[in-house]
């Protein structure tokens, strides 16, 4: 086959309106964070973008008291038809900046700009768009007559999809009527703040929603604060479980979003080109860095080969570099540290004898990258197959039967997502019903919609977000 | 000697579809509220806890498997032999509760139509919980209630009978298998709840019946790396953060119950089988 070189393709990062400096959003004005500022870099050239003011546990406190006065003053006594016309504000103005948003959110996290620009984005602002006709149908959600809102939500999200993750909090949170202190990832503020812009440019009322930027230690003062009525978090399973035991004996409602390790599995009857798609966008979709991401392949023993012949072919063209590029199918993984987690799984891997493959892509020599990684030869006692790597690496195991395919499946304590590749029907919808996962995907992998309710079993955490079901989390049913 | 002397029961443990003793070999004396003696009861440890997560675990496929058509009529079935046993437990409930008779009776009668309410269910819950997502997309996605798993239930101390029976119908109803730690004081009701259990087609290991203390026990069930849900309604007020703490270790699914017991004799709603459902979605693509 002829092969094309790509001329660059950037785009212009003049769209993202970078400032030097950001602030905490508390009671509808960017005040002064009296936590100690953090410089937020582009993990593509280690470059700092910014300068970011954090909350310190006093801010938290101011903010509290803001979502509180909010709360009892005017959002919950608006009636939802006048709620919902605020959250379709807010979800036409992410329309209208969505550019902006877009290079920003690639420039903070890493991720290609084409995955911010036709996933991130326009999914957050179908989320807005979606749950603000929630709020004046509240009664017909199948939660009995005038349920109530809970109060006052702390909401902690990750730094993978930093404006998605907003939008998957926010969103329900409003719409059924509760207000927000909502802290971003320590390296991923920036998009909230920007958000933090449309609230006040939708005009909504001050208290409404507060963002507090700041590390950990400023998360586990939102959890533990007294004023707060629900905790909604989403990361890793670890700190789930620490905030689940710091919520439990307290009145507060909890919904976790945490970690997954997902079987994708292909039987040989499975359409092998859309299969081996669905592979690398299970596995190399945002660098990895999905909670959902399809990380242990479980592909049929009598195709195994043919399938990690084609794989390997179609990850060698995955181009690596610039998030800016349109070009660009891999980004910068986020952060040094994320890098060293990375490399530290993928040596267990080489340690406990599996067989690795790195794609022959270039790889930028400035800023945090890893090329594509698949795994041959991965028995299920091993790290790469056990821990979460959030990261480009796949971990290839074989079965032969389809019962051992489930039981190889659910052989994790996680059970966030699934996939199957088949054409046979019956064998699908068998599958879903034994696979202990919250998501499964069918001859496709990775789709999200904010009417399609999205958590996990188990370790994966508990709660939806998304549907009728997500409804639940934010309200006193 | 014209007064025929009654035979006295032995109460025992119900775990896997059998009634053993407590493997500890322990017993304590059970009194009526006027504290003369009714019973020894099993005293079950921290193995017989083990032992009926393990039947739990077993049972849980085959249960959460049956079609709800299936599930709804065994339920009911438990019913009917509810009825047909209707005086041994307003017998029960009045010794144990301290109830006057008609008292007890209305317990009774509330109990054995909560769980005729809870066997209708079964067939019902995909319809009310579940979904077709209108996704904007060539995708059919759809959203089915599945069942949690092995739930641990600590059941309500004060009402032996109906109480009970509010924790454990919604379990068995949605699918997934019980655990059941039994009132301390007052389990005679729930021992033989358990024989009606055992005769009315529920599959052993579905439902397990432990008598003992939620002080003892409920910790091993809420560290139990093999339990999926915890209810710990029958726990001290002062023992339920440090259950739900332990709880936190597997991310178990902890009911959030009111500090003091509630009047289950208020109608039910869909809560508690909602906090024993996980939401399902599947997606396929649409296209020719």
């Amino acid at each position: 086959m002829p092969v094309f070189e790509y001329a660059p393709a950037p785009e212009s990062r003049a769209i993202a309106n970078l400032k030097d400096a950001y602030k905490p959003f508390v009671n509808g004005e960017f005040v002064d964070g009296s936590g100690e500022p953090l410089k937020t870099i582009n993990p593509a050239t280690e470059e700092v973008l910014a300068e970011v003011g954090t909350a310190s546990k006093s801010d938290v406190d101011i903010a509290v008291k803001a979502a509180r006065k909010a709360f009892t003053g005017v959002w919950s006594k608006m009636p939802g038809t006048e709620r919902a016309k605020y959250l379709f504000r807010i979800a036409r103005l992410i329309q209208e900046r969505s550019r902006e948003l877009a290079v920003l959110e690639s420039l903070d996290n890493g991720k290609p700009i084409k995955e911010s620009r036709d996933s991130d984005v326009p999914t957050a602002a179908a989320h807005f768009f979606y749950h603000a006709g929630w709020a004046d149908k509240l009664d017909y959600a199948g939660y009995g007559p005038s349920p109530r809102p809970l109060g006052v939500a702390g909401q902690i999200i990750p730094w993978n999809f930093p404006l998605l993750m907003l939008a998957w909090k926010i969103a329900p949170a409003l719409a059924t009527g509760n207000t927000v202190v909502l802290k971003p990832a320590e390296t991923t503020p920036l998009t909230a703040l920007v958000f933090a812009e449309i609230c006040q440019q939708a005009e909504l009322p001050p208290g409404v929603v507060n963002i507090l930027p700041g590390a950990g230690d400023i998360g586990a003062s939102i959890v533990e604060h007294g004023d707060i009525d629900k905790i909604a978090f989403t990361g890793s399973t670890e700190v789930g479980k620490a905030i689940q035991r710091q919520v439990a004996g307290t009145p507060k409602k909890l919904t976790l979003e945490l970690g997954g390790k997902a079987a994708n599995i292909v039987f040989e009857d499975a359409p092998l080109d859309q299969a081996v798609e669905g592979i690398v966008n299970g596995i190399f979709f945002n660098q990895g860095h999905v909670c959902c991401a399809g990380s242990r392949l479980l592909v049929q023993e009598s195709i195994a080969e043919e399938v990690l012949e084609k794989l390997r072919y179609r990850v060698s063209t995955l181009r690596i570099g610039d998030p800016l590029d349109k070009n660009t199918d891999i980004g910068a993984i986020n952060s040094a540290e994320q890098l060293a987690k990375i490399r530290g799984l993928v040596e267990a891997g080489d340690a406990e004898g599996a067989q690795r493959w790195t794609s022959p892509c270039p790889v930028p020599d400035r800023g945090f990258f890893f090329a594509p990684t698949v795994f041959a030869n991965v028995h299920q006692s091993m790290r790469i197959a056990r821990e979460e790597i959030f990261g480009p690496v796949l971990s290839v195991l074989t079965f032969r039967t389809p019962d051992e395919a489930v039981a190889k499946a659910n052989n994790t304590p996680y059970g966030l997502s699934a996939g199957i590749w088949t054409e046979k029907g019956s064998r699908i919808l068998w599958m879903a019903n034994q696979l202990r996962a919250g998501v499964v995907w069918a001859n496709t992998f990775n789709r999200f919609d904010p009417t399609a309710p999205f958590g996990g079993y188990q370790e994966s955490g508990f709660g939806r977000e998304g549907g009728r079901t997500g409804l639940e989390a934010y309200l006193n049913v | 000697m014209s007064d025929r002397i009654s035979v006295a029961k032995t109460y025992k443990l119900y775990v896997g579809g059998k009634f053993p003793r407590s493997e500890s070999g322990r017993v304590y004396p059970v009194t009526d509220a006027k504290g003369k003696f009714l019973a020894n009861a099993a005293h079950a440890s921290r193995k017989d806890v083990r032992d009926a997560v393990v039947a739990a675990r077993k049972a849980f496929p085959g249960w959460a498997a049956a079609t709800a058509y299936n599930r709804g009529q065994v339920l009911y079935r438990v019913a009917e032999v509810l009825e047909g046993r209707r005086d041994q437990f307003v017998a029960e409930v009045s010794a144990s509760e301290g109830q006057a008779a008609k008292k007890a009776e209305s317990l009774v009668d509330a109990a054995i139509d909560r769980w005729v309410w809870y066997a209708g269910w079964t067939d019902k819950i995909a319809t009310v919980l579940g979904a077709a997502n209108p996704v904007a997309g060539p995708y059919f996605s759809f959203t089915v209630p599945e069942p949690t798993g092995v739930v641990g239930v600590l059941a309500p101390q004060q009402s032996s009978l109906l109480g009970l029976v509010e924790v454990l119908a919604p379990v068995l109803a949605t699918g997934s298998t019980a655990v059941v730690v039994s009132s301390a004081e007052r389990p005679l009701p729930a021992i033989t709840l358990s024989e009606v259990l055992a005769t009315s087609d529920v599959p052993g290991g579905v439902a397990n019946i432990l008598t003992g203390h939620a002080a003892e026990l409920g910790p091993w069930l809420a560290s139990h790396g093999d339990v999926n849900a915890l209810d710990p309604t029958g726990a001290a007020p002062a023992d339920r953060p440090g259950l739900a703490r332990e709880a936190a270790n597997t991310v178990k699914r902890v009911l959030t119950v009111p500090e003091a017991e509630p009047d289950w004799t208020t109608a039910p709603d869909l809560t508690r089988l909602r906090r024993y459902l996980e939401a399902k979605t599947v997606w396929h693509p649409l296209g020719v």
